[in-house]
This record gives C-alpha cells, structure tokens and sequence, in this order.
C-alpha cells in the first residue's frame, strides 16, 4: 500500500516558507512587519538548517537590496514584507528588473494607505502589476488563495524568476498569511541550481568578467534595454493561470483574486443553492493578466462583477480584457473590514435585482 | 645596461582611458584597488559592489565580476553577494554622498553586523557627479552649489566623521583614514587598504578605508591647489590614521 502523502496544518506565512525551502531558496533577507511575522521567524532557523543565509537586514529597502546582491550571484533568494515595507523594497525591485535579477519576493497585503492597519486588503495590486517603482517594467505575480497554493506557487515562483530572469512577487493577504489549514508538502523535482551559470557574479574565473547593472547611458543602450524587456514581458503572457468556478452557464461572472477569490468561491456556492446562475473567474497570476480567458466568457455574452477588497483596481485589468465585447461593474469590499461570503452575495443580488 | 619596467599598469586594471577630471583622485584609489586585487590574488574571486557617483564606472576600470547598487545601498548589496557567495572577495566603492548621507543605515549596520566585506570610501566634500553640492563631509565654511555662501555650522550641521563612527562600532574589524593628496599618503592608503582587505581573505570581518580625495572641479582649484587644500583644510578636520584594528586580535565580535 502506498504511503499516503503527509498533511501539515499551517498558516499561510509558514507554507510560503516550507514551499521556499523545498524550492530550495538559500538566501533570506527580512524585516519585521505585521501580518507577515512568522516567515523572517521560520526562516531565521530553517535557512541555517538547510544550508542557506537568513539575515534580519536593517530596514526593507536594505533587505530588498541584499536580494539584488544574492541575486546577481543566481542564487535562489527571497525577501517578504508587507505594504509598507514593499513600498520600500520598490527601489531595489526596480534594479532587479532593470538589470534582470531573478528573485522573489512576498507581500501579505495590509490595509492602506499609509500605516492603514493589519488586516487583510488588497490595495497594493496596481503597485504590484504596474511594476510599482521607477520606470517600464514589470513584475511576474502570482495570487494565492490557499496555504496549498501558498505552498505551491512559492516554489513555482522561483522557476518562474529564472526562467525569465525577473524579479516575481507572491501577492498574498493578511487572511493568507494569518490563516491556519491543512496543506501537503510535495518536493519538486529536478531543480537547477545552477541555472544562472551563463551570467552570475561569481569571480571572472578563467572566464570575461560579468556586471550586473541597469544603467545605459550610451546612445541608444537603454531603449535596446527597454526593447528587451518588452520582449521578455510579451513572452510571459504564454505563462498565465486562472479558476474558473460554475461559469459555464452563468449569467454573471464574478471577478476576484486571492482571499477574496476564494470567500467569492462561497458565496458562489450560496448563490447557486438559491437558483442563481453565478460563476467565479479567479486570475491566479495577475501579471500577466489572464485576458484571453476572460474575453471567451465576454464572447459568449455573460456579464461581469467585479469585487475586490479595494476601491477598484483590478477591474481595470478586466475592463482591458473585455472591452471589445463587454464591461464590468464593480463592488469595494473596504479596507479595513474584515470580509465575510455576504460581503459578495450582497453586491452580486444587488446587481441581480438591477439587471 | 638592460633597461627594467618598474611601473607598469595592474593586471586588474583595464587599459582604458578613464572619465575623470584633471587631478581627481578616483583614479589613484582605483589603482591601489587594483594593485592590491592582484597583490592579494584575489581578482579571479572577486565581486564588486559598485556605488552611485563619479565612480559608478569602476567596473569599467577594473576586470572583476561586478553589481551596480543604488544610491547609498552598495553594503546591503554587498551583505546579499557575500550571504550567496561566502568564498568571494566582496568590497564596495562608494563617495561620501553615497556612503555617509543616503546610505548611512547601510554601511552602519553591514559593519555592526561585523559583514566579512571590504568597503573603500571616497571622500572628497562634495556630490561630485551631480555637480558640486553639499555632501555631509563639506566643511565648515566650503561653498557648494547647495551652500553658496558656505556651510554653517548652525544651518547645515558639522561635517560627518565617517571612520570615527565606524570605529565605534562592535562589528568593524578595521577602520582607517588616509589621503590621496601626496605620494607619501598614497603609500600609507594602500597599507590601509591592505588591511582592510586582509580582514575579509582572514574572515575577520568588516574593513573600512576612508580616503581623502581631491575634487579639483567642484572645488575649482587646479588640481596642485585641490592638493594643498587636503594637507591645510581637509586633513586637520579628518585626521588620518587607524581608527580601529582589532585584525591581530582575531577579528571584532
Ligand atoms: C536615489 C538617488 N538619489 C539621487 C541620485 C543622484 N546622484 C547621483 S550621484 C550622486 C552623488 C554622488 O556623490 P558622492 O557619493 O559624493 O560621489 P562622487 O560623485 O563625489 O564621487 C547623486 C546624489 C541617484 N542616482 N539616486
């Protein structure tokens, strides 16, 4: 009889760190903040353990600059935060996309704007998907929903960052981070652990010396750079990922990621029970930005809502999506509540009622 | 009688004419990297964190592996390499805006936290790449495009000692101050940094050179007089010598 694969009952902080090491990540580089606490705390043991660096850096801009440094060296690192420590990793993720540094790096969402509070909140998705810092670039990032999917799109996260030489970031919340459930541990295979051996820092070694920089100052190298970069992020928008929940014959499609995605998958659930023909279309990686998808369901004439726990973010990317053929409406869930099913069966009955 | 080279270009320095100003000292500390790079055999291992400033281009200069921090970052940088690379020589270049104004958390904690890493520092009382402004190393007095009637002491506060502070710190290994201004403190520099990098091929920790350096174009002297104003005005303000060296004692803690 086959060994039944082992359950471990986590928060979402520490299947991010488990998913990490399985991922076999050797460097990280933290900073307290509030509701993401328990990865710089399980990191600080588990990275020695396995080998791997963990250093309580100074403030989060130090942090994010130590995962340049270990990136540039293609070594696979990490940093987490939350909102108002990512606002100051933005320096440093602007170098790593300018200078196509591979890393990852982890927001549990609080609310905003400012020091807002520790709960759950998705403000920071345009920060997120529009690069966030200085300058045209972007980051690849991934929306879990689940400790499982916390666990699995963190190691998914860093093949993603050396496959395209990019910095990606884990878009979580504080319901993520915080909540405790059953997740299964799964080691990936084959992992290359020398994947950036045609261009790390590692001592110009019986070989041309190699510089990691994103300054071009000549004629014409920084829109060759720019030019380049295009490219990279046209050849991401193959790597989507998308749930899509009872759309088949639904009327109206409700769009939302991450924690919200999933209370939204309840009150679906709800909503189908009273006779409603809802469904649920949950963009798993918001950049690049599951629009094809999308735009079938638009195609076959179904309608769409919008909810985010936000004033109206996403639904542009939406919008985007479908505006050939439709248009979204939008609900806010406000920062700063905590969301309950009815949050989203409010909004969802409104709007049937008004049709 | 055979004729004999007694000077020639380092190995770790690349032949190429380099952007400096007439009688800027980037170029001197530049070579005694280099020369200590191959003097030390560690050019083939080593990373170099380079800095925002006049001297961004050092890796331009120098043949080694090297990463552009931002502004004021390169020992957050540095910590990264050295925490993915622990067998590399790390070392960080950087100005005094760089260093002593926006990257002051940076350097202070990388050498509490006593980081096995090199950082030469260059100062020369100005933002010199951006064109003269008031640095936290202008003195008492200097005019700068930021201070045009000169830096006082109850506006803009007094001139930051950089080695000093570094000194004090638990994780600092070594800490000295020296001047490009003359021969005779150019070879005191380069025993300077001799033991700075020492420390990190030893493991011992954190090695902290400042070198005092002319910058004859925003100071708008002519490079013999940027000379002089190092021995009258700089080095009595910033007194060299060793600071800290706790290298024979087995490295800080
Ligand atoms: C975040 C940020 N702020 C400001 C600048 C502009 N800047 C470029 S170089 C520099 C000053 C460098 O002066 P210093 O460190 O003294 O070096 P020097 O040029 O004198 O060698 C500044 C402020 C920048 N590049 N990045």
């Amino acid at each position: 009889m086959s060994k039944q694969p082992e359950r471990i009952f986590v928060k979402g902080n520490e299947a991010v760190v488990r998913g990490a090491l399985a991922a076999r990540c050797k460097c990280f580089f933290g900073y307290p903040i509030t509701p993401q606490n328990e990865i710089p705390e399980l990191m600080s043991s588990e990275m020695p353990k396995s080998g791997g660096e963990f250093v309580q850096a100074e403030s989060e801009v130090a942090a994010a600059n130590m995962l340049l440094g270990a990136g540039a060296c293609g070594i696979r690192a990490m940093t987490s935060s939350s909102s108002p420590g990512i606002s100051l990793k933005q320096e440093a993720i602007s170098y790593m996309a300018g200078s196509n540094t591979p890393a990852v790096i982890v927001n549990m969402n609080r609310g905003g704007p400012g020091l807002g509070d520790i709960g759950p909140a998705q403000g920071d998705y345009y920060q997120s998907t529009r690069g966030g810092g200085h300058g045209d670039y972007r980051l690849l990032v991934l929306a879990p929903a689940t400790g499982q999917e916390a666990y699995d799109l963190t190691i998914k996260s860093f093949d993603l960052a050396y496959k395209y030489r990019n910095p990606v970031m884990i878009l979580g919340d504080a319901i993520l981070g915080q909540m405790k459930e059953a997740i299964t541990p799964w080691q990936p295979e084959g992992i290359d652990d020398e994947a950036g051996r045609d261009w790390a820092l590692s001592g110009a070694k019986d070989r041309e010396k190699r510089l990691i920089k994103s300054l071009y100052l000549e004629e014409g190298a920084l829109a060759g750079q720019n030019k380049n970069l295009q490219k990279k992020y046209e050849d991401m928008q193959s790597y989507v990922e998308y749930e899509e929940f009872e759309t088949e014959d639904a009327e109206l499609v409700v769009c939302a990621y991450g924690s919200i995605g999933r209370i939204a998958k309840s009150a679906v659930r709800n909503l189908r029970k009273q006779g409603h023909k809802v469904g649920l279309f949950r963009p798993i990686t918001l950049y690049p930005f599951p629009s094809d998808a999308l735009l079938a369901l638009a195609k076959q004439g179904k309608k769409f809502l919008t909810i985010e726990h936000n004033l109206g973010q996403m639904v542009d990317d939406v919008r985007l999506a479908i505006r050939t053929v439709a248009d979204s409406d939008f609900a806010p869930i406000y920062p700063g509540n905590l969301p309950i099913p009815e949050d989203i069966e409010g909004p969802v009955l409104e709007w049937l009622e008004g049709k | 009688m055979s004729e004999q080279l007694v000077f020639d270009r380092p190995q770790s320095v690349i032949d190429r004419p380099t952007h400096y100003c007439p009688g800027c000292h980037h170029g001197v500390a530049h070579r005694l990297v280099g020369e200590l790079l191959d003097e030390l055999g560690v050019a083939e291992d080593a990373i170099l964190v380079a800095s925002i400033g006049c001297s961004v281009f050092l890796y331009n200069y120098l043949n080694v592996d090297a990463v552009e921090a931002p502004h004021g970052r390169a020992p957050a940088v540095a910590t990264g390499v050295k925490a993915a690379r622990k067998d590399k020589f790390v070392f960080t270049y950087q100005g005094d805006g760089d260093l002593a104004s926006i990257g002051m958390a940076e350097v202070l904690h990388a050498a509490n936290r006593g980081e096995n890493i090199a950082v030469v520092f260059v100062n020369n009382t100005v933002y010199g790449m951006t064109g003269g402004q008031m640095a936290p190393t202008t003195l008492i007095g200097q005019r700068t495009t930021t201070c045009p009637s000169g830096r006082c002491l109850e506006h803009e506060g007094a001139p930051i000692r950089m080695t000093e502070i570094i000194a004090g710190l638990g994780g600092a290994t070594f800490a000295a101050r020296a001047s490009l201004n003359n021969v005779k403190n150019i070879r005191q520099a380069k025993k300077y940094l001799r033991k700075a990098f020492q420390c990190q091929i030893e493991k011992k920790g954190f090695g902290f050179v400042e070198l005092l350096s002319a910058c004859p174009t925003n100071w708008k002297l002519n490079p013999v007089d940027a000379n002089e104003r190092i021995k009258t005005e700089m080095i009595p303000y910033f007194p060299l010598g060793v600071f800290k060296d706790a290298l024979d004692e087995g490295g800080a803690c």
